[in-house]
């Protein structure tokens, strides 16, 4: 059984609808990896599975659970944690204070303030320091840390590497190929088509709100995914930006 | 030595006004919300304690403990039932929201209590007129050192509340990102709902110390939300210590206006509110910064 799941998910955002008719199926331990241009609904899509947006219609389903009416705070007591775009820390705590915030609510697990600690080493001489004065890497690191202390049983992670210097984007990879390798459910948005063919066990490709392309990472060319990232797959032009 | 005991009687003063402040400026600083009725429920708690009193007999000191969970259950169902749905409908209607509750509880106590004035001084007696002598001139008054330090000690335990308490730090995380504190498992409505709580039962010490050291009446309660407002916008919103300072800041320039003048005292007090609050606005955004920042 798959540890998520959602069936004929629709997301609007007023009179635009975002996500239209999405089923996707997420196993223990894949690393699946959402691609597509801006505007494709990548984020939307994960977001309406952490539960900041409500879905118009579908099912989001966890263990088999049905999850779509749940608030966003009972769902990550459920085991869904989102590590948003932008990182959004609070900024005016420090990052002892962001972890603890997210641990009060989690479920139990393996995952400790310590584990993260070890994790992620560049956070332990910043520990008492607020987020707001972290570099962009360590303020990734604690975004991931603060949703690993939840112990979920879903990680979505939405565009990690967005204005990272690329070493600390590199640093951050490092870290989720070693939690990939340690058997965690992922759920990746990621612009960098490269990376997330690397790192992801399944990648589906999103465009104007439906999954166009879907498959395994390792039976994927870089030229399928793009073609299908642009709508080159089904015919269509490519847009300008 | 005159200046030098109104200086002194101003800070007693002001730790009064840091009383009844901080809830306001905890309700702000959490929910963005400007509670109009905070100085009616403060007066309420008064009622409340005083209907006790004269009933039982027993201290007022007493009675808060009785009120105070009263008026934190209070400020629970208020959030719950109406702030909560007034917030969805944008900013101006939790503040018509809060007018319309403080004309109910200003209507409601004086359908039941009468016009007439009350106090809680002779429920407390020699502590309402007692004082330790500094030389010749200088008196502190030992109603007003014990209000000063419950107000040092009340907003020293809400700091430390919020700084090291698992429901301080999801107050402070919701106060600066509702949805982001969502999605780390935090149930924004209830922690909303027990802000509101503390911020009711922070007005009841306030009001019922009002009743100690002055007389109260159903219509007192919004001559206590100006000064409420004064004082959390000079010691800028959502902060505890600022909200201390800023009473502080108010009680001593209120002295010192009565010193100047007999009917300097609400003048002064008025002057350097607007003095601040104009400073704060000629800053531009780093004023306005100061005094909208969230809770400490």
């Amino acid at each position: 059984m798959s540890v998520l799941g959602l069936e004929r998910l629709e997301v609007r955002h007023g009179q635009l609808q975002a996500v239209r008719g999405i089923s996707l199926a997420v196993a223990e331990g894949e690393t699946l990896a959402l691609v597509g241009a801006n505007g494709a609904g990548k984020t939307t899509l994960l977001r309406a599975i952490a539960g900041a947006h409500r879905p118009a219609a579908g099912r989001i389903l966890l263990d088999g659970a049905d999850v779509t009416a749940l608030p966003a705070y009972r769902r990550v007591a459920q085991g869904i944690a989102l590590v948003p775009e932008g990182r959004r820390l609070f900024a005016g705590m420090t990052v002892e204070e962001n972890l603890l915030v997210a641990r009060a609510n989690g479920r139990p697990g393996p995952w400790t303030i310590e584990r993260v600690l070890a994790t992620f080493p560049m956070l332990r001489a910043r520990f008492k320091a607020k987020a707001g004065s972290l570099s962009g890497g360590e303020q990734q690191a604690t975004a991931i840390g603060r949703a690993l202390v939840t112990n979920p049983r879903v990680l979505l992670l939405d565009e990690v590497s967005l204005g990272l210097a690329p070493i600390a984007v590199e640093r951050v990879y490092e870290c989720l190929r070693a939690l990939i390798g340690a058997g965690a459910t992922i759920v990746l948005v990621e612009q960098d088509l490269g990376r997330a063919l690397r790192v992801a066990t399944r990648v589906a490709c999103m465009l104007e709100g439906r999954v166009v392309l879907e498959g395994a990472a390792a039976a994927m060319t870089r030229e399928q995914v793009s073609a299908a990232y642009f709508g080159l797959a089904r015919g269509e032009e490519p847009q300008p930006a | 030595m005159i200046w030098l005991n109104q200086v002194i009687q101003g800070v007693l003063l002001g730790g009064y006004y840091a009383l009844i402040a901080c809830g306001l400026s905890f309700m702000f600083g959490v929910m963005r919300v400007i509670n109009l009725a905070h100085g009616d429920l403060g007066i309420l708690a008064a009622f409340l304690v005083w209907a006790i009193v004269e009933h039982s007999g027993m201290s007022p000191f007493l009675a808060l403990a009785i009120v105070l969970p009263l008026m934190g259950a209070l400020g629970w169902l208020m959030q719950r039932a109406m702030l909560e749905r007034s917030l969805r409908a944008g900013v101006l209607v939790p503040l018509l929201t809060t007018f319309g509750l403080a004309i109910v509880i200003q209507n409601l106590l004086f359908e039941q209590f009468g016009a007439d004035t009350r106090s809680l001084a002779p429920a407390i007696g020699d502590l309402a007129f007692d004082s330790w002598s500094l030389g010749s001139q200088i008196y502190i008054g030992k109603l007003a050192g014990l209000i000063f330090a419950v107000a040092v000690v009340l907003l020293g335990g809400l700091q430390l509340f919020l700084a090291r308490t698992g429901l301080g730090r999801a107050i402070r995380a919701v106060a600066e990102d509702p949805d982001t504190a969502e999605l780390v498992g935090v149930d924004s409505r209830t922690v909303y709902a027990a802000a509101a709580a503390i911020a009711v039962m922070t007005v009841a010490v306030g009001g019922t110390f009002l009743g100690m050291r002055a007389t109260f009446a159903p219509y007192a309660g919004p001559a206590q939300l100006i000064f409420a407002f004064e004082a959390v916008v000079i010691g800028g919103i959502g902060s505890m210590w600022g909200t201390l300072a800023g009473g502080v800041a108010l009680g001593i320039a209120q002295n010192l206006g009565a010193q100047i003048a007999p009917n300097g005292f609400l003048i002064a007090g008025h002057a350097v509110f607007l003095a601040v609050l104009g400073a704060r606005v000629a800053a531009g955004e780093r004023g306005l910064r100061a005094l909208f920042g969230r809770a400490a």
